[in-house]
Order: C-alpha cells, then sequence, then structure tokens
C-alpha cells in the first residue's frame, strides 16, 4: 500500500509526462505482480462495484471529525473532491495499529469484502482505515473507496510504461490491454510477457480513432486517395465473432445483450471475424437522432416497446479480422473489398463511400450533412493500416460547423478536480417572452485567465445559493456551440442541446440582447 | 469599532487600523501591501517591524513605534500592540475603553516561526479575527514535515541537475522559508530582485536566515542546476524565468493544502506553509481569548461565523479590503 501510494503522489505532482512514465517503469518492475495488476486497473481508469453508499460515508465522517454536516458540505465544495475532503477533515492517529498489507491483499481481504458487510460494520472497518493510514495512503484509500483514482495518467502513458519495462511493442501492450484486464497476477505477467501470447476469445482490438481535420483538405493531396464516409452519429463499437458474438463499446464497456438484433445478424457471418462499425438507431432510409439511441444504451434488456421505438443498424466502418487472422497491417482498400462481401442493406450494412469527384464534391457533400442527421465526413486513407488509437495522418474527421447561439450566464457551480473551488460549471438561459429559461450546462471552452475573472464575478454577483450552486446577474452572454438540438419532455425549455460547449464570450453583447428559446426551438429536429 | 469609508476606525481613541485611505492617525498590524498604505498623517506600529514599514512607506513617512504590550493613551481608550506571530512585526490591537477589550488580530497565526515573535493570547471581550482559512480541510501539516519535503525536493533536483524554483511571498514566507531551513542545512539561496531588500531588513533584526545572494549578481551564463532560488509568484511565466532552463517548480501557501489549487497552477510540487492561521488555531484562541463576540473579516467569513454562533458565541462578519492572496 505504501508503494503504490508513494506512486500516486509521484504522478500526482509531476507534470512532465517523461517523468510519470519512469515512475511507472519504476513501480511496475519493483512491485510484486498482484500489486502491479491491481496498479494498471486503477490507473487506467478501472473500478470495482460500489461498495459503501456515498451517504453512509458522509454520515461516518461527520461521526468521526465531529463537525457539523452543513460545514462539512461547505468544505467539500471548496475542497471539490470526495476522497480529498475526507482526507483533510480525518487524522492519522499514531498509536492506532499501522497498516502494513500490499496492495493488492489490501483489496483482497479489506476493501472488496466491505460489500458483504453491513452499513454499521462498514463504518466501522472504514473509520479503523482512517486512523490507521497516513494521509498519503489515506487518501488513496478514500480514492478507491469512492470509485477511482484518476491521476492524469491516461492509458497510453501506462501502456508507453508496460512497453518500457517489458521491451514489447506498445500496440501488443494496447491490444492486450483492451477489453477486461482481470486485475491478477497472472494476468500482468500475460501482459508483459515477450511474445505471442493467446489471447480471449472476446478481446477486442483497440481502436483507431480519427483526428480533427483543422487545415484545408487540399493538403491531404488528391482527393482520390482517400475514402469519404458519413460521420454517424452513433455508438461506435466493435462486433467480434468467434465462437459466439461480442459486442464492445470504444469505450471497451460490454454492450451485449443490449442490442440484440445486431447479435442476431452476426450470427450469420462467417466464424473469425471482427467488423469496426457504429450503431445507429435507424428507420426507413434515415439515422434516429442520437437522442432516441441513448435510451437504449442503459437497457441491459431491451423490452419489444424499446425494440420498436428504436430498431438499430451496425453500420460497418471496417474489417479488423477474417478467418481469424489479424488484418489491421492491411491496405483499408483490401479490407474493405472483403467487408463489402460480409455485409448487406439490413441490420449490418456497409458505410457506403460518399461520391468522391474531388474535393469540391465533398466539400458541398459536407454542408448537407446536418440535413442527413450526420456529423460530416470522415475521411481515410485508402492505403492506410487499422493503427492504435489517435494516431494523426490517415484518419480524420471533418465535421461541419456547429449551430450557435448567443445565451445568458444565469447559474454557475464549483467544478472538481482541478477546477475545485472555481466556479467553472455554468448553466445559460435564452429569452422566452420576459424570462430566462436554463437551456443548456457548458463546463469548456473559456481559458484560465477568462475563468479566473469570470469566477472573482459571480462571487461578486451572487443573487441566491441553493447549496453549491449560486444564480447570479443576468449580465453576460456567451456564444455557445453545440452539435444538434432536439426536443425533449425531461427539459424545462421543452429543447435538449448535445456537447453544448462555449465557443467564446460576448463581452460585446448586452445581455437583453441574447437570442430567444424561439430561434433555437426552430433548429430542433 | 466601527466601518467608514477609510477603514475600521475606533471613535473612543480617534483612530484607524490598517485604513485603505490616508487619514490622520493610523495604527498599523502590520507591513503587507494591504495593510500598510501610504498616505496618512502618522502611523503607530510595533517597534520590530519598523524597517519593513519605512520600506514600504518610504523615509518620510511619520512613524511612531511601540514595544509590545507597552499601553498608550488615545483618547478615552487605552491602547497597546501584542505580538501576532505573522511576520517580522507584526502587532495585534488591543483596545480598552472603560474597562470592555476589543482585540483587532490583523493576520496571525499559531504555529511557531523562527524569523518571528510568537502569537500572544490577548484575552478580550469582542475579537476581530482574519478568516482566510476559516475552514476545516485548512490543518497545517507540521513545519518539520514540509521542510522535509523541501529538502527532499531539493535533493532531486540536484541529482537531476535541474534548478529548484522555489514561488512564494516577497514578505514574511520567504524569510520564513529561510529561517527554517538554516536550522537544517548551510547552502546559498538565490533571490528574486523583489525579495532582496525585504531580506535585508530581517538580516538588520538579526533573524537567523540561510545566506542568500541575487541571481541578477550572477553571470548570464551561469548554471542553477540543482540549486534553490526564491521568486514572488508573479514570476512564474515570466521572461525572468527563462535563466532557469527546465527548472523543476514549486510554491509554498497555504493554499496547496488543497491539491485542485495546486494542479490548476501547474506547479510540480506545492508545499503548504502559511502566514495565517489554519482552522484549529482560529477555534483554539477564539477559545482562548474568551472572547463573547466575535467579528469576522476576509476570507472564509461565512463558515465561521455561522460555526461559531452554533456554539453560543456571537459572531457576524465584517467586510473589509484587507486579503488577497498573501496567504
Amino acid at each position: 500500500m505504501k508503494a503504490f501510494a508513494a506512486l500516486y503522489a509521484r504522478l500526482d505532482q509531476s507534470t512532465a509526462t517523461g517523468d510519470k512514465v519512469s515512475a511507472m517503469v519504476e513501480y511496475f518492475g519493483s512491485a510484486p505482480p498482484g500489486d502491479a495488476a491491481w496498479a494498471v486497473h486503477w490507473l487506467t481508469g478501472g473500478r470495482v462495484k460500489r461498495l459503501v453508499r456515498s451517504t453512509d460515508l458522509r454520515r461516518w465522517l461527520i461521526e468521526a471529525s465531529t463537525l457539523p454536516e452543513w460545514l462539512i458540505d461547505d468544505t467539500y465544495a471548496h475542497v471539490g473532491d470526495l476522497a480529498e475532503t475526507i482526507t483533510l477533515l480525518t487524522q492519522h492517529d499514531p498509536a492506532a495499529p499501522p497498516q502494513d498489507t500490499s496492495l493488492a491483499g489490501f483489496i483482497a481481504t479489506e476493501l472488496l469484502p466491505l460489500a458483504k458487510l453491513t452499513p454499521e460494520a462498514q463504518g466501522a472497518v472504514v473509520r479503523r482505515w482512517w486512523q490507521s493510514f497516513s494521509d498519503r495512503e489515506r487518501f488513496v484509500v478514500n480514492k478507491l473507496l469512492t470509485g477511482g483514482l484518476r491521476v492524469g495518467v491516461s492509458r497510453l502513458l501506462v501502456v508507453q510504461a508496460l512497453a518500457k519495462l517489458s521491451g514489447q511493442p506498445s500496440d501488443l501492450i494496447a491490444h492486450r490491454l483492451s477489453g477486461d484486464f482481470q486485475p491478477t497476477f497472472q494476468a500482468f505477467a500475460q501482459l508483459i510477457a515477450p511474445g505471442d501470447v493467446a489471447m480471449d476469445a472476446d478481446k477486442p482490438y483497440p481502436f483507431f480513432l480519427a483526428s480533427p481535420l483543422e487545415q484545408a483538405p487540399e493538403s491531404l493531396g488528391a482527393a482520390s486517395d482517400w475514402l469519404a464516409e458519413w460521420k454517424w452519429d452513433g455508438i461506435r463499437a466493435q462486433l467480434i465473432v468467434r465462437g459466439g458474438v461480442r459486442l464492445w463499446s470504444r469505450g471497451e464497456e460490454r454492450l451485449d445483450g443490449r442490442f440484440p438484433e445486431i447479435e442476431r445478424a452476426a450470427a450469420a457471418l462467417p466464424d473469425g471475424c471482427v467488423l469496426d462499425g457504429e450503431i445507429l438507431g435507424w428507420i426507413g432510409a434515415a439515422p434516429l437522432p442520437f437522442s432516441r439511441l441513448q435510451k437504449r444504451i442503459g437497457r441491459l434488456k431491451p423490452g419489444a416497446k424499446t425494440l420498436a421505438d428504436c430498431p438499430v443498424v451496425f453500420m460497418a466502418y471496417d474489417l479488423i479480422e477474417y478467418q481469424r487472422a489479424d488484418l489491421r497491417q492491411r491496405p483499408l482498400r483490401e479490407r474493405r473489398q472483403l467487408l463489402d462481401s460480409l455485409v448487406d442493406a439490413s441490420t449490418l450494412r456497409l458505410s457506403e463511400p460518399v461520391p468522391n469527384d474531388g474535393w469540391a464534391t465533398l466539400e458541398a457533400a459536407r454542408n448537407g450533412a446536418r440535413e442527413r442527421g450526420v456529423e460530416g465526413l470522415i475521411l481515410k486513407r485508402w492505403d492506410s493500416a487499422y493503427a492504435t488509437g489517435r494516431r494523426r495522418g490517415d484518419w480524420w474527421k471533418w465535421k461541419i460547423a456547429p449551430l450557435t447561439i448567443d445565451a445568458v450566464l444565469i447559474y454557475a457551480q464549483a467544478g472538481h478536480g482541478r477546477r475545485s473551488n472555481l466556479y467553472t460549471d455554468y448553466t445559460f438561459a435564452l429569452w422566452h417572452g420576459d424570462e430566462l429559461v436554463p437551456v443548456a450546462k457548458a463546463y469548456s471552452g473559456l481559458n484560465d485567465e477568462e475563468i479566473a475573472k469570470l469566477d472573482r464575478w459571480i462571487r461578486a454577483h451572487t443573487l441566491e445559493r441553493f447549496g453549491p450552486v449560486r444564480s447570479v446577474e443576468a449580465f453576460h452572454v456567451f456564444e455557445l456551440a453545440f452539435e444538434g438540438v432536439n426536443r425533449s419532455t425531461r427539459h424545462k425549455s421543452g429543447i435538449a442541446v448535445r456537447f453544448p460547449r462555449i465557443l467564446r464570450w460576448r463581452t460585446d453583447k448586452p445581455f437583453r440582447e441574447a437570442d430567444r428559446l424561439e430561434t433555437l426551438a426552430k433548429l430542433a429536429q | 469599532m466601527v466601518l467608514r469609508p477609510e477603514g475600521m476606525y475606533c471613535p473612543a481613541g480617534d483612530f484607524y487600523i490598517d485604513p485603505w485611505r490616508g487619514v490622520d492617525r493610523a495604527v498599523l498590524t502590520h507591513g503587507h501591501a494591504d495593510h500598510a498604505r501610504p498616505g496618512s498623517a502618522l502611523y503607530h506600529a510595533a517597534e520590530s517591524g519598523l524597517g519593513l514599514l519605512r520600506h514600504r512607506l518610504g523615509a518620510d513617512a511619520h512613524i511612531v513605534t511601540h514595544a509590545y504590550s507597552a499601553p498608550v493613551g488615545f483618547g478615552d481608550a487605552r491602547v497597546s500592540l501584542h505580538s501576532a506571530g505573522h511576520i517580522l512585526g507584526s502587532s495585534q490591537v488591543r483596545i480598552e475603553v472603560d474597562g470592555e477589550v476589543w482585540v483587532v488580530t490583523g493576520d496571525y497565526k499559531r504555529d511557531a516561526d523562527p524569523s518571528c515573535a510568537p502569537f500572544e493570547v490577548v484575552p478580550c471581550d469582542t475579537l476581530i479575527t482574519e478568516a482566510t482559512f476559516a475552514l476545516p480541510c485548512y490543518r497545517w501539516p507540521p513545519m518539520a514535515a514540509v521542510v522535509d519535503e523541501m529538502l527532499e525536493w531539493w535533493d532531486r533536483c540536484a541529482r537531476e541537475k535541474l534548478p529548484a524554483v522555489l514561488f512564494c511571498y516577497a514578505l514574511g514566507k520567504a524569510q520564513r522559508v529561510l529561517a527554517e531551513l538554516a536550522q537544517r542545512v548551510e547552502r546559498t539561496v538565490y533571490l528574486h530582485g523583489a525579495m532582496t531588500p525585504l531580506v535585508q531588513r530581517y538580516r538588520d533584526a538579526k533573524m537567523p536566515m540561510l545566506p542568500t545572494e541575487p541571481v541578477s549578481e550572477s553571470k548570464r551564463a551561469r548554471d542553477f542546476a540543482g540549486e534553490l532560488i526564491l521568486a514572488p509568484p508573479s514570476a512564474a511565466g515570466s521572461p525572468w524565468m527563462r535563466r532557469f532552463n527546465s527548472a523543476s517548480t514549486a510554491f509554498a501557501s497555504g493554499w496547496m493544502q488543497i491539491r485542485g489549487n495546486r494542479r490548476r497552477r501547474g506547479y510540480d510540487r506545492g508545499f503548504v506553509v502559511s502566514d495565517h492561521s489554519d482552522w484549529p488555531g482560529l477555534i483554539r484562541t477564539i477559545d482562548e481569548c474568551g472572547a463573547r463576540r466575535v467579528l469576522a473579516t476576509h476570507g472564509n467569513t461565512d463558515a465561521l461565523v455561522r460555526y461559531l454562533n452554533e456554539r453560543g458565541i456571537a459572531a457576524a462578519a465584517l467586510k473589509t479590503e484587507f486579503g488577497g492572496d498573501d496567504a
């Protein structure tokens, strides 16, 4: 536990990626494989099933700190992180018996068994940890208890560290790490083992992600070297047919059972193939808005009504395994030819090439994207391999310009993590009659200087406080960008916007002249 | 005490404490810029802080100094200054009128500091306290542990051949760090130009600190690998930093207690060192001075006021123009 807490502290303290990688290499190289396996799990964003309820956690904190509940809430709002708040409000008791277990030992014999205890018994155990762990370890323990670590280490950095330690190529490590990684010492040994290691039949390949195209498309050379496809707005997924059928999302979550139509159709595919594609709600000849599909994502076993409301298709982009052979190094042209022979126009369908007679025709096609319910174009070099992660050069997303609207800031809430104790979570409103109706929340788009300036203004112009939320004087106008607008019964405005973010601070615009709700409503599909 | 546009005013003694505009008679608690402002006709302050106040207010300012605890009569008020433990020459102001005692803490801390006199508990009826860090998450770690971390960081920088640039406020914090380090090591520390005259005032007052040298006196091409450099936070990201190629940076402040603050500011390391009282220190001081009434100025006054009221101590917030980031 000590060594892992020290690793966490080092990762947390460093702003240089080189430092972070060497800290992980040192740790993975010296920790027992069981500990290293859990470290990989946590550092790549892995979690465990929730062990304690946060209301219980708060109650124990009130008891342990002897502070009034409101003061704990105020402090939490100030600190912006529950695990950190607990760590700061509890104290190591030097007289308590010290905890000296390994990370894996602590998780197996203490942390995971919490789930089987009554809340009272859990409270006794957790409060004992608060006394027996030093500050640094207590923070890590609280982090594990409240979900996950989040220490500014990307999956890619973990992969790099493991590659450096093992001498294996990082693409191979990324592949071994994809899908379900079970934090056992055997799994860790396999992760860094030399040469070919048999992989589980249900293991997905790491996804290849397109980078945003910021330059003119002409800079990419001849348009004929490129495959253009619509940028569909659904769930990017990998369909694996090896013995059975598996479906993985891009976030490497298993989607098995959620989309039975796709699994049924996939049963007709030859054994030993893997398709990359997009799950889309689809009726007739057109995709359904993402909001319809969203309602299905959470359904483990969709009922007849759900299936009828939002039937889905798998829009196939690529074929990355065929006849049990990894095709990723074959050129896209070849992979697409094979793919073409596997799918038809029904539930498994090909993402058809957009007619490509040069950049001008593609530009024109892109301009019509919104009417088609897609987000723009994807450009893929015909001779490209299927790479790992977001590697620039061969795959680009060429999105349409977002919709924009000028809205008034009306509420603010303090952020979390590196934005803790700064008001950075904003709610924006549009005019409806004489009233400002909230339409969107946005968290990003301002630079640090603007954030600090707006934070000071918010503190000085607060009208009311509702717990952590402050309502502020209607004054500042911001141009918001978003990807789409849909009617919604869950929102007060009757409208839901997709991916809202701040484009710029309209210091030139009086708040009376911000946009009206009707303007936004007209954009709704 | 009452609030006037010029600042906190005592009608019985006809004087202001740390006024933010020019007045006839000002009593100053300490030499930070938000407390010691120029423009008043006459200043009263603690003897040990004279050098710093001269630096801040100029050679022409009319400053009358007093020993700690020595009473002086202003009108109907008996006024005395008592050590606040904040920085060199910092004072609390005790005011007694008709047997009723008020104390204005100014900025203060309870932790030991080798660069200034320790805080004195002054019994009173009404306490006007600072509240910069008035939330229970602010509980300072033992200074020895923080100095361990600093030395460990400095050693690491020396091993990796990097300059170690520690940002801290030029008055108080820098000298405290130099005095704390002097108890553990014997090495020269390099100073940003803004710190040199202030460090000199502390040396004039015989405060034991590590030897220092201004960065500006080193040759242009000098390699600062492995050296410790102190600089004010305003120097971060400025052209001045170009001399310290790939330096490791750290910030010494009470705000570093919160991880998000450190990460947001992008320092490699944060050391929790504050010249203000932490939450336990604020509560302990209020208990020990026996005040029946507490007025809280600058900081997290809301939380402190509500907490005290729930504990049966009449408390309210007093809106002043002190504060800023000198923590």
